[in-house]
């Protein structure tokens, strides 16, 4: 399904220079606010992630999202609304608009799968029959038909997010807020639950909003990020451009885990950082320039991957011999984007 | 077994039933409410309120701070108020209940404290009522651990009944100690002892089966 244009330039979600200061009693007893003048918005139809290690305010700045957490000043805006000035039952509406899924998946234990997917049907006062027949398409959905009757004790951790995905899209909400959904579970499990989540924005339009401390989810599953480091945001863009250059030390922290780090002691030569994108991934460029300008190359690191759609690579090289300075150059006439390593950290 | 009337046995047996059954109703119709009060008013919770939690905290500690010997006597004049006599079956009921569903009310607000404040959590994002979250997901999540109260309190009761016997209650705690302990009859006070602990037991293992039954964790 396409999403249509319109869709796209929407914003659903606009954070305004919001703040969240925790009274001396509550959490964050160190005087820091949780979050500080955050300004940021998510388009309709887009997967927005917010990276940040724990005690940045990722679990804040979703909760505010929802009106769970309140803010201490500025404003958030959720499909129109002012969160904080809606009332009890505007909040409420506004909820059943916004799904949200846990880490800890927080499914009832003493209800059935189907009894917890029902759930939020029956707090909205929905006839039974429309309850019965929405569970079971949402259990289909999920792939969990089969096991509709059994209890959460019963099920895989992976299972039980699937349950907690279509409890969160029971009442069709416009968007789906994911609290570290993927933080409990193991490799592969991770990988099935992001792939369920994409599916959701592909074929829903679905807004999401995901949080967590794990680069690799944002690479797969995001189209923007948000980097945020005691409660601001130090970084945000399209996820090619802060994964492939991020520009925050808090940013290049994240990158780095999600690839190990690249040791370049002890080599001698020109480092440079190549970064290839789309089409450039596939040509044979590195044979080429190194045969046509005597360059030798030995790989320092490297990494080869998709981010979501978009295949890219990137070595680190130390060049050595023939005229490094025409490979450069070469590189750059062939779409490579070059770092030049050697000439500075970082650059 | 010389001194044994099984007649009088069977009518203190039913006594001690009675006197079981209807303090335990109403100690549940009384203490399951305020311990949710409790809970919900405590620090933290989605009615926090530290003036009635610190009443009602008050007002509980005292009643399970007296000893319930002393209860069953300084309660006399407001159980005839109440019940119109101090004696027998109908008299017990009062004090017992005040000595129980306070007890009973702390051990359910204990079992709330035990929900996941993530599922109350996921219950409000989902657009629940306070009301909704209570009744659907809190005490739904707290089943297993208040039918666990349920059984201590049962227990305790039947240990109260049996001091009832002190001011004029009947039952079986009457029979052992007007003839078991005041007039040595030995035999009696064995049958009795015997009669409360299997009436403990089968108590118990109720308790435990209904645990089972509604645990999913």
């Amino acid at each position: 399904m396409q999403r249509s244009p319109i869709h796209r330039t929407f914003d659903v979600i606009a954070f305004e220079a919001v703040s969240k200061t925790y009274s001396a009693k509550g959490a964050a007893i160190s005087g820091r606010p949780a979050l500080s003048e955050v300004s940021l918005s998510v388009k309709a139809g887009e997967v927005f992630g917010v990276i940040g290690a724990s005690g940045a305010g990722k679990s804040t700045l979703i909760r505010l999202i929802n009106g769970l957490e309140t803010p201490s000043g500025g404003k958030v805006i959720v499909d129109g609304d002012d969160v904080a000035a809606l009332g009890v039952e505007g909040l409420r509406a506004l909820r059943r608009r916004v799904g949200m899924i846990f880490q800890h998946f927080n499914l009832l234990s003493g209800k059935t799968v189907a009894q917890n997917v029902a759930f939020p049907l029956k707090l909205a006062g929905r006839p039974a029959a429309e309850v019965k027949a929405r569970t079971a398409e949402l259990l289909e959905r999920v792939g969990l038909s089969e096991h509709a009757n059994k209890f959460p004790a019963q099920l895989s951790g992976g299972q039980k997010q699937r349950v907690g995905i279509a409890r969160a899209l029971a009442t069709n909400p416009k968007v789906l807020l994911c609290d570290e959904a993927t933080s409990a579970l193991d490799p592969e499990t991770t990988e099935q639950i992001l792939e369920l989540i994409s599916g959701l924005n592909r074929e829903l339009g679905l807004t999401i909003v995901l949080i967590t401390h794990e680069m690799d989810v944002v690479r797969r599953v995001c189209d923007r990020v948000a980097v945020l480091e005691a409660g601001r945001v130090v970084e945000e863009g399209a996820v090619e451009d802060v994964f492939l250059h991020p520009a925050s030390d808090t940013a290049r922290r994240f990158v780095r885990e999600a690839d190990g780090e690249v040791s370049a002691a002890g080599i001698d030569g020109r480092l440079v950082r190549l970064t290839f994108r789309g089409e450039a991934t596939y040509k044979p460029v590195l044979g080429e320039v190194a045969r046509t300008t005597g360059v030798d190359y030995s790989i320092l690191g490297g990494r080869i991957h998709r981010l979501r759609e978009t295949p890219y690579g990137q070595l680190t090289l130390a060049l050595t011999g023939g005229d490094v300075t025409a490979a450069i150059a070469k590189f750059k006439d062939a779409g490579v984007r070059v770092e030049d390593l050697s000439a500075g950290e970082g650059a | 077994m010389e001194n044994i009337d099984w007649a009088e046995i069977g009518q203190a047996t039913l006594d001690t039933l009675a006197m079981l059954g209807g303090s335990m109703i109403l100690t549940v119709i009384l203490g399951l409410p305020l311990g949710v009060i409790l809970f919900l008013t405590g620090k933290g919770q989605m009615l926090e309120n530290k003036l009635a939690n610190g009443v009602l905290s008050l007002l509980v500690n005292i009643l399970r701070s007296v000893p319930f010997v002393i209860l069953l006597i300084v309660m006399i004049p407001l159980t005839v108020v109440l019940v119109g006599t101090s004696l027998g079956v109908a008299g017990a009921i009062p004090p017992l209940v005040a000595g129980a569903a306070p007890f009973f009310a702390r051990l359910v607000e204990t079992a709330l404290r035990e929900v996941d404040k993530g599922v109350i959590e996921a219950s409000f994002a989902m657009g629940a009522k306070r009301r909704q979250v209570v009744l659907g997901a809190l005490l739904p999540e707290a089943l297993p651990g208040l039918v666990a109260a349920a059984t201590v309190t049962a227990v305790a009761l039947v240990s109260y009944t049996a001091m009832a016997g002190v001011v004029g209650a009947g039952g079986l705690g009457d029979l052992a100690i007007r003839f078991g302990y005041q007039r040595f009859q030995t035999d009696v006070m064995v049958v009795t002892v015997v009669l409360m602990l299997v009436l403990v037991q089968v108590l118990q293992m109720i308790g435990d089966t209904v645990v089972r039954k509604v645990s999913h964790k």
